[in-house]
């Protein structure tokens, strides 16, 4: 069918043409700023859940695919071919979704409209972009593209230290990810320089067709690792991540927490493990190792913060290393409930964010110490932030719960060590959500600054209802969104199946 | 053999319009002297023209000295049109600091002669010629703001060095003319292809010609001169010097290599190996340190060259390709930086430090917008020409498996993002200073900012066009 082959593209121009549009907007017509980034933002969802009603959960090959040659001379053949699976399926629609949310929360930014919502716009053709890419370039344009306009967001709008912060998330993702440019070049000639497609060189490398060396294997999955690790940010790679989120807008944070760090995530899911599924079965002890230091150690971190923003930063590192931690476990169970975790964490933390900046708006501190007793004056915010925390911590019958479980029961399956280590990483979110929320809700209202706060207005509802819908509906009913996933995830695991199933037998062979 | 002078026409015009412009000096009034910048650009757009109706023809002419070839004819209209884009902003330069017209573009006229004999140049007499034409015209351009200390500085250490490197130059000419018994390219490549070993004096040959065209490119460690010949010039020569000047020794350099020397590549790879580690790592770690938006630029020039030694280090097609494919993509950005400096730069260039660019973001939206996508393509960041560029050098280089160069060189671009960063930084998040006299953009200077920034942003889109143009040109 020809329209929902080029859904995908359409997804890409229509932020690009409200990025245009804002281009041409006078800068000092805020209003209608705002409303054509909304607008643009708000068609780029209603377009992309076409991508959930015409996906088919039985194929597991890319689906939407649009394969055209972008560039074809003198020994360079570069494709743009985008596609999606059940894997980038969601992460496509978590991104058009919190970015209209992300929008609609950066209300309150009142100077140089004009250029912020260029680079949101921006950001998400970026985004959407890095989702969809299945060819190495093209993907790699757009994951450094992407650095660009979120480097703005906190350079500019960012708290005290924003530049500070925006440089260093620039070059930590930047150095990671140049390596992984070079690896990328070096696979295109172990291809014999036809093409640099992700489908074709996967699909090689598994029938053999490419054969790397050990060597040569263990350092290209390194070089990849690196960049998604950053980003992701796998322990001790993290360093970048509490500046920038504390010093990142509201909706820079939210986009981060959101949706960039689950790049790193998806990059590990598409490129390390298809592609080198034998060092990844080789590196997976030390990588689910730094994976639970980041639990237990965000986690405990993210404790005793004195600001709530950081805590929320923190706790992101602790869900991370959740995720990757499934991932490495490389069952169905795991990889599935890691896949899952992923727009559980995009949908708590991000709301979390949008939380913190909500009463940032109000009192321009985030920290703990300045509340207490906030339940009084603003009701409503306290039950909001209640079930949103509930869902971050992985209450049953909210989003966290599910993704959490699976990646366990996977990960026992696998080994029940670190199931057991990456257990205690729940109980401690509980300490440091519920003690934050005592700190900040309970108790009497003890500042006079707070007495007055109002609570939520219509717009702020606005933003918060949708994502406790969203909570409860991938809490309470996950088959939506886990059968889906199924058949991609499925031919992940097989894959690193494929690879493990000798050196099992070996083992049984040596032992007699 | 043939004299054919269409040949050399492009050449032959500029020549022309050079003298006539002299003599014209004394003809105009005071007032209208700028005018001699539109007969200077005249000349260019001609001798364009003609180079153009030239595409295609093949083969040597001009008594053997010239080459005919695509190669030759896409270097000459990168270096007319990089010319072409001086002379435009010149002439504002020119009225604002009140120097002197007419000596000024006819000096350029004739270093762009320099310039077009050293890309097709079969002769390693006239490579030296159009080195030496080239280089003294610029010796003087370099010191035109006259009173000034920095600029007579720049001057004579340009000139002291300059001329000491063509000495070098000329002495290795001599040896690999004692050695092979000619000064002609194919003769030469003949006679080594033929050879089963080879004389010592080739190999001093080969390294002092190394020598003289590493210092006319500014590869290190011959590129000490750079960052002071830089700081003092007038800003358009400056960019002449960073892009054309270093364009046409890179030029020369490949066909010196990829034509005459093949056989000896494992010797040069190894030279150029190291040179182009050094290259990178000195002008990305220098530029961190630099306070003057003119010197930075010089260092980050210096590491533009450093990834083409890549591209050239690698010894293939791709390489090659790459190269002329980079310098266009150099061009664009680099002439559009210094062009955005030279307004900034103000009457006097007292605005040069990097810390004047503090704050300009929201008011000057249209320099500062477009010195942002400039400094992002020299960063290497994606959607610009620089990435695109990169990319081409450094798969060369992986095409003949120097993983290790390309791992060093894909370090050296990421210490450098953080300085192209900084001025980004300073732009949009710095502290707002006392604000000076107010940026006149002029008209033509805006029209060249304009035309870079599509030019580096069509690069990075649609490399496809150019790409395939380069590819056509590298017929060796």
């Amino acid at each position: 069918m020809l329209e929902t082959e080029v859904l995908l593209t359409a997804l890409l121009l229509i932020p690009a043409a409200g990025a245009s549009m804002v281009a041409f907007v006078p800068s000092r017509k805020i209003h209608l700023l705002r409303g054509t980034a909304l607008f643009f933002t708000t068609l780029t969802f209603l377009c992309s859940l076409l991508l959930v009603s015409h996906f088919d959960s039985e194929i597991d090959t890319m689906q939407f695919v649009q394969d055209i040659s972008w560039f074809d001379v003198g020994g360079v053949h570069v494709r743009y071919h985008v596609g999606i699976d059940g894997i980038s399926l969601f992460l496509v629609i978590l991104t058009t979704f919190l970015v209209p949310v992300a929008v609609l929360a950066s209300w309150s930014i009142e100077e140089k409209v004009k250029s912020y919502m260029f680079f949101m716009l921006l950001l998400e053709v970026g985004m959407i972009g890095v989702f969809i890419s299945l060819d190495l370039i093209l993907f790699y344009v757009f994951w450094e593209v992407m650095l660009v306009p979120m480097y703005f967001l906190i350079g500019v709008w960012g708290g005290e230290r924003r530049i500070y912060a925006a440089v260093k998330f620039f070059i930590y993702t930047m150095a990671g990810s140049l390596l992984m440019l070079a690896a990328i070049i070096s696979l295109y000639f172990f291809n014999e320089a036809q093409n640099f497609d992700l489908v074709e060189i996967t699909q090689k490398l598994s029938s053999g067709e490419i054969v790397l060396s050990p060597l040569a294997e263990r350092l290209l999955f390194l070089a990849f690792f690196l960049a998604f690790a950053v980003k992701v940010p796998l322990f001790p790679f993290h360093t970048w991540l509490p500046d920038a989120h504390v010093e990142a807008p509201t909706a820079g944070s939210v986009l981060l927490a959101g949706i960039l760090l689950k790049m790193g995530i998806y990059g590990l899911l598409r490129f390390c493990l298809p592609m080198f599924p034998a060092v990844s079965v080789q590196l997976a002890p030390a990588i689910s190792l730094l994976a639970i230091i980041g639990i237990i150690y965000g986690a405990l971190v993210a404790m005793v913060q004195p600001d709530i923003k950081k805590l929320v930063a923190y706790s992101s590192i602790s869900h991370l290393g959740f995720v990757v931690l499934g991932i490495f476990a490389f069952n169905f169970q795991s990889i599935e409930g890691a896949t899952y975790q992923m727009l559980n964490h995009g949908v708590s933390t991000g709301a979390l964010f949008l939380l913190v900046g909500m009463i940032y708006d109000r009192r321009h501190t985030h920290l703990i110490e300045d509340f207490g007793g906030l339940a009084h004056v603003m009701p409503c915010y306290a039950a909001f932030f209640m079930v949103i925390a509930l869902s971050s911590i992985g209450l049953p019958g909210l989003n966290g719960f599910v993704g959490e479980f699976l990646i366990l029961q996977g990960t026992f399956l696998e080994n029940a060590g670190r199931a057991a280590f990456a257990a205690s990483g729940i109980v401690l979110s509980a300490v440091y959500m519920l003690w934050m929320y005592q700190r900040v809700f309970m108790g009497t209202l003890q500042n006079e600054k707070n007495l007055a706060l109002p609570d939520l207005n219509w717009r702020e509802i606005l933003i918060l209802v949708p994502i406790v819908i969203l909570a409860l509906w991938m809490g309470l009913y996950s088959s939506t969104f886990l059968r889906k996933m199924d058949t991609s995830v499925q031919k992940v695991v097989d894959r690193i199946e494929h690879v493990r199933e000798p050196q099992i037998y070996r083992v049984e062979y040596s032992g007699h | 053999m043939d004299i054919n002078y269409t040949a050399v026409l492009p050449e032959i015009i500029l020549s022309l319009f050079g003298i006539l412009i002299m003599i014209l000096i004394p003809f105009t009034p005071k007032a209208r002297q700028s005018a001699l910048g539109f007969v200077a650009l005249f000349g260019m757009v001609l001798a364009l023209i003609c180079v153009s109706a030239q595409c295609g023809a093949t083969g040597l002419a001009f008594f053997g000295m010239i080459f005919q070839d695509y190669f030759g004819q896409f270097c000459k209209i990168l270096f007319l049109f990089a010319s072409a884009a001086i002379v435009l902003v010149s002439i504002n330069y020119l009225e604002r600091e009140k120097l002197p017209y007419g000596e000024f573009f006819s000096l350029l006229l004739f270093a762009t002669v320099g310039m077009l004999l050293m890309a097709t140049s079969a002769d390693l007499i006239m490579t030296f010629l159009g080195l030496e034409v080239l280089s003294i015209s610029t010796y003087v351009l370099a010191g035109f703001k006259e009173g000034e200390m920095k600029s007579t500085e720049s001057a004579l250490k340009y000139f002291l060095l300059g001329a000491f490197s063509s000495g070098f130059l000329l002495y290795g000419i001599a040896f690999v003319y004692g050695a092979a018994g000619s000064t002609k390219y194919l003769k030469i490549a003949q006679v080594i292809e033929a050879s089963e070993n080879y004389p010592p004096t080739l190999f001093l040959g080969l390294g002092l010609m190394v020598v003289g065209f590493g210092f006319k490119a500014a590869l290190a460690p011959f590129h000490v001169w750079t960052p002071d010949v830089y700081e003092g010039a007038p800003v358009p020569i400056t960019a002449h010097l960073a892009v054309g000047s270093k364009a046409a020794a890179f030029v020369a350099l490949v066909r010196v290599l990829y034509q005459v020397l093949p056989e000896l590549s494992q010797h040069w790879q190894a030279i150029l190996w190291v040179s182009a580690v050094l290259t990178m790592a000195i002008g990305n770690i220098a530029a961190l340190a630099q306070t003057n938006i003119k010197r930075m630029l010089a260092y980050s020039s210096i590491a533009h060259a450093g990834y083409l030694l890549v591209g050239l280090t690698a010894h293939n097609r791709l390489g090659a390709q790459s190269i002329l494919f980079y310098l266009v993509a150099y061009a664009f950005m680099t002439l559009g930086a210094f062009a955005v400096v030279q307004a900034i730069g103000r009457e006097g260039e007292k605005y040069i430090g990097i810390d004047d660019y503090s704050d300009l973001g929201y008011r000057y939206p249209f320099l500062s917008i477009t010195l942002s996508v400039f400094l992002i393509s020299l960063a290497g960041i994606p959607a610009t020409g620089g990435f695109m560029g990169k990319l081409f050098l450094f798969a060369a280089a992986m095409q003949s498996e120097m993983y290790w160069l390309v791992v060093i060189a894909v370090i050296a671009s990421a210490i450098g993002i953080y300085y192209y960063l900084r001025v980004i930084v300073l732009m949009y998040m710095g502290e707002s200073k006392d604000e000076g006299t107010p940026i006149i953009v002029p008209t033509p200077v805006r029209i060249v900012i304009a035309i870079m920034v599509v030019g580096t942003l069509y690069l990075g889109i649609f490399p496809g066009t150019f790409l395939h143009l380069a590819s056509e040109a590298v017929s060796f």
